[in-house]
């Protein structure tokens, strides 16, 4: 997120250390830009720093280790179909119904869960955010026309949009990013919004009209900082959103097709495999469900850092 | 002396607060006795409030409570949480301050009063119903037959007020305790509703613990008075008796904090800096499709003349359009009208073309604690009008003059790399007047620039002001509805009523021989005080 680390011109090492304290003020913390100060806050709080290990950990995982297994996504080996966990054989985790490693699988599944995450994500975090800032912020007809837009998006059935995309651009992995991105920012506005329409009636707002500050500048200094909680609640209530969007497409075959896969497709299978395989189940869920896990505790050690409130 | 009604000894309040014990309360006693009003008087952090808040024992958890708080010789730090909740609202009632928050916006009022009775009184229906519409009689609402019905939001400040002190007074307690309970009131209304006080107490005989910073009311209200500074109860007595002989300083520096002095006439010859005609400012209260807007019209045709060093105050009760005229002129919103600055026409530039004035007229707001914003350093706040301005500056350069903002209002500069909630509210006042007087403005407007603060902060306010006046030659509007301050700041004064000039003139013509009846009933009720 770009504009929370906001750049500070100031305040900064190259200025001497503070001089003593005021009387009545009792915490000793010389002033340093939000950005890094942030980053001071959130190297204390333990869970959100361990969520952020373990978040890179599975990201490096999915990104290095399909390398470095000896079985391929559609590998299948002839010799273990069904396999459940094991340490002594070949499969760790198992593998599925066709004889494909299942570690082999989720790591590639793993791949496509998250870049559809990020992707989305940030297209809903730039997009929404800019766009729910500016309606608010500018009101009247403008926010009336841009928030009506927003209201025929979403009247839209998502799956008519998804499928007309298929059939002008053919079927493409880049498509389901752009079909979700497009449907995820609609909310990111609207909170961002309600958000701005609640600052832009503070006094700090008022002060920067009056020292001459461009409209630009107090929406990308006053408004969005200052809307910087909520939306970081809510990106965390994105991710798992998306992740569970794209299973939900590729299940009914809009989505990534086999062989490839994603965490959502592999749930999706695991679970019709539930009673006589449930290891099929267990280890995507165990990845996704950590995943989550990871990015609330994250989103919540984030949005504490970032405001100069809490210490 | 018999057995007071409420008795507190040697009472302490701590705080366990993640980074280490806050005492809020060190060892505080005082009695009440009944049918007496005991006024606790100290600025915001004296304590008062949590003294009075550990009587009904609504302290939050991380509260460490010390002591006896005794009623009717029942200590109430040790009953029953059950026994608690009889006593609270039944024998101990409480009034809060702020009549916009303490109703429940979505239950009639007349639930709200009747809830008390069923709770306490176990009455229900047509019976509830007589005993609440009574009630709202006792306390003033007009029709409260009809009133019963109406939700919070369709009363003013006042009503919702006389709504709470209805529920305190609905199962006749014997002490009543009143939190600030006029401070967010205009002092029309806070002259009636201490009136009503006054008259309840007689015909019911109950003890008030009235908690207030306003000196002016205590004097006026109280017949004991203790003093409380940072948790300590520094001295009690009579009222008159403090007033007339205060044993301790702080009480003494209390008393004088009442902002005296009067402002140096401009010279004759000074020229206009400032001046409008004719101003209306309307606001759209509904869009239609088809067909006219409706609006409502806050600024009347408005005349405006400020001359160079002149202070202008405007003065108003809530609503009167103060506020909104002061916007108007700084082209902060859009209004109807003439409006000159140092000769030329403003009225009609655009925000691009405005923007070069900007830093020739400049803003002080209100609310210390919404004027700036939270995420933004101090350094940055101050430095942020030099960004548009002047953006040749360097960082260094610009950091020179942050600095120099800062030593002007007596601060120090290494605080600007710090965040506004680190600083209290009359440091963050300060810090809103350098974010103005960095641009170097002829021109400022001052919003009730001190009405959020402490007396004895307000104190330092004015000084500054003033200083800042006679060092820069600033030429100031000074909204406020506090008569104190305009008269010790201002040179001539306009008095507001309804978007329209009641009545305008010299400061000292205005305040010995004021003309207008309205004008009359204003200082009546602001100098209550003086008065009595």
């Amino acid at each position: 997120m770009p504009m929370t680390t906001d750049s500070t011109p100031y305040s900064g090492k190259n200025l001497p250390a503070g001089s003593p304290n005021p009387p009545d003020r009792p915490v000793p913390v010389a002033g340093e830009s939000l950005g890094r100060e942030a980053w001071r806050r959130l190297k204390q709080n333990k869970a959100a720093m361990a969520s952020l290990w373990l978040l890179m950990a599975i990201t490096l995982a999915c990104l290095v280790g399909p390398y470095l297994l000896p079985w391929g996504l559609a590998e299948v080996d002839w010799n273990a179909f069904n396999v459940p966990p094991t340490l002594e054989g070949d499969h760790y985790l198992g593998t599925d119904a066709n004889g494909r490693d299942l570690l082999a699988r989720t790591l590639h599944g793993g791949r496509v869960s998250l870049s559809v995450a990020l992707v989305a994500t940030l297209v809903s975090l730039v997009i929404g955010v800019l766009y729910g800032a500016i309606a608010g912020y500018l009101g009247g007809r403008t926010d009336n026309l841009m928030m009506r837009f927003v209201d025929i998006m979403y009247s839209l059935p998502f799956m008519f949009l998804v499928i007309l995309l298929m059939v002008v651009f053919g079927r493409n992995i880049l498509l389901i990013y752009a079909a979700i991105g497009a449907v995820e920012w609609l909310d990111m506005a609207r909170i961002v919004r309600g958000q701005t329409l609640a600052l832009k009636r503070r006094e700090f707002v008022e002060a920067a009209h009056a020292l001459g500050v461009s409209d630009r500048a107090i929406v990308m200094r006053h408004m969005i900082p200052n809307a910087i909680g909520p939306v970081i609640v809510y990106v965390t209530l994105t991710v798992p959103k998306v992740i569970l969007l794209e299973s939900f497409l590729s299940f009914l075959g809009l989505g990534v097709q086999e062989p490839l896969t994603s965490w959502g497709v592999l749930i999706s299978e695991g679970s019709d495999m539930m009673e006589s395989a449930p290891w099929m189940l267990l280890v995507p869920s165990v990845f996704l469900a950590l995943t989550l896990f990871c990015l609330n505790f994250l989103g919540d050690g984030l949005r504490d850092a970032l405001d100069p409130r809490t210490r | 002396m018999t057995t007071p009604l409420l008795e507190i000894e040697d009472l302490d309040v701590d705080f366990r607060l993640p980074d280490g014990d806050v005492a809020a309360v060190k060892n505080v006693s005082l009695r009440i006795a009944e049918g007496e009003t005991l006024a606790l008087v100290g600025e915001s952090g004296s304590g008062k409030s949590v003294t009075s808040t550990a009587i009904l024992r609504l302290l939050p958890e991380l509260a460490h409570t010390r002591g006896a708080i005794r009623f009717h010789g029942e200590d109430l730090l040790s009953v029953s949480n059950r026994r608690m909740r009889e006593l609270r609202g039944d024998r101990i009632a409480t009034v809060f301050q702020e009549p916009m928050t303490s109703l429940n916006p979505l239950h009639r009022i007349g639930d709200q009063v009747a809830e008390v009775l069923r709770l306490h009184r176990g009455l229900r229906g047509k019976r509830a119903r007589t005993k609440v519409i009574d009630l709202l009689d006792q306390v003033g609402i007009p029709d409260p037959a009809r009133r019963v019905k109406s939700y919070p939001h369709e009363l003013s400040g006042g009503q919702r007020q006389r709504v709470m002190i209805a529920m305190a007074l609905a199962c006749e307690p014997e002490l009543l305790i009143a939190d600030e309970p006029t401070t967010a009131l205009d002092v029309t209304v806070q002259a009636q509703i201490l009136a009503l006080l006054k008259e309840l107490q007689q015909r019911y005989g109950m003890a008030i613990l009235f908690i207030t910073h306003d000196l002016g009311i205590v004097r006026h209200f109280a017949d004991r008075v203790c003093v409380m500074r940072q948790g300590e109860l520094l001295e009690q007595g009579a009222t008159k008796e403090v007033f007339a002989t205060p044993r301790h300083a702080y009480t003494r520096a209390l008393i004088d904090a009442e902002p005296s002095g009067e402002k140096a006439p401009v010279p004759e010859e000074s020229p206009l800096l400032l001046e409008a005609r004719d101003v209306w400012v309307r606001f759209t209260t509904r869009r239609r499709w088809f067909g006219h807007d409706d609006h409502f019209a806050a600024v009347r045709g408005i005349d405006v003349t400020l001359k160079r060093g002149q202070t202008l105050g405007i003065v108003g009760e809530s609503g009167s359009g103060k506020s909104t005229l002061g916007r108007a002129l700084l082209r902060l919103l859009e209004s109807r009208g003439d409006i000159r600055f140092d000769d030329s026409d403003i009225a009609h530039l655009d925000t691009a073309a405005m923007r070069p004035l900007r830093k020739r007229m400049q803003v002080v707001f209100q609310d210390p604690f919404g004027s700036l914003s939270p995420r933004l350093t101090v350094g940055e706040i101050i430095g942020e009008g030099l960004r548009v301005h002047h953006p040749e500056l360097k960082r260094a350069d610009r950091d020179t003059r942050v600095q120099e903002a800062l030593e002007e209002v007596a601060l120090d500069p290494a605080m600007r790399r710090r965040y506004p909630h680190e600083f209290s509210g009359g440091q963050r006042q300060r810090i809103a007047i350098a974010r103005a007087l960095v641009l170097k403005p002829e021109f400022l407007l001052l919003d009730e620039p001190t009405s959020a603060l402490d007396r004895s902060v307000q104190a330092t306010v004015i000084d500054l002001l003033r200083e800042l006046q006679r060092k820069h030659d600033l030429t100031y509007l000074f909204i406020s509805h506090d008569l104190a301050v305009v008269r010790a700041l201002a040179d001539s004064v306009l008095v507001m009523k309804e978007g329209r000039i009641v009545e305008q003139g010299t400061t000292r013509e205005l305040f010995d021989h004021p003309r207008e009846p309205y004008t009359r009933e204003l200082m009546r009720a602001a100098f209550l005080s003086d008065a009595a």
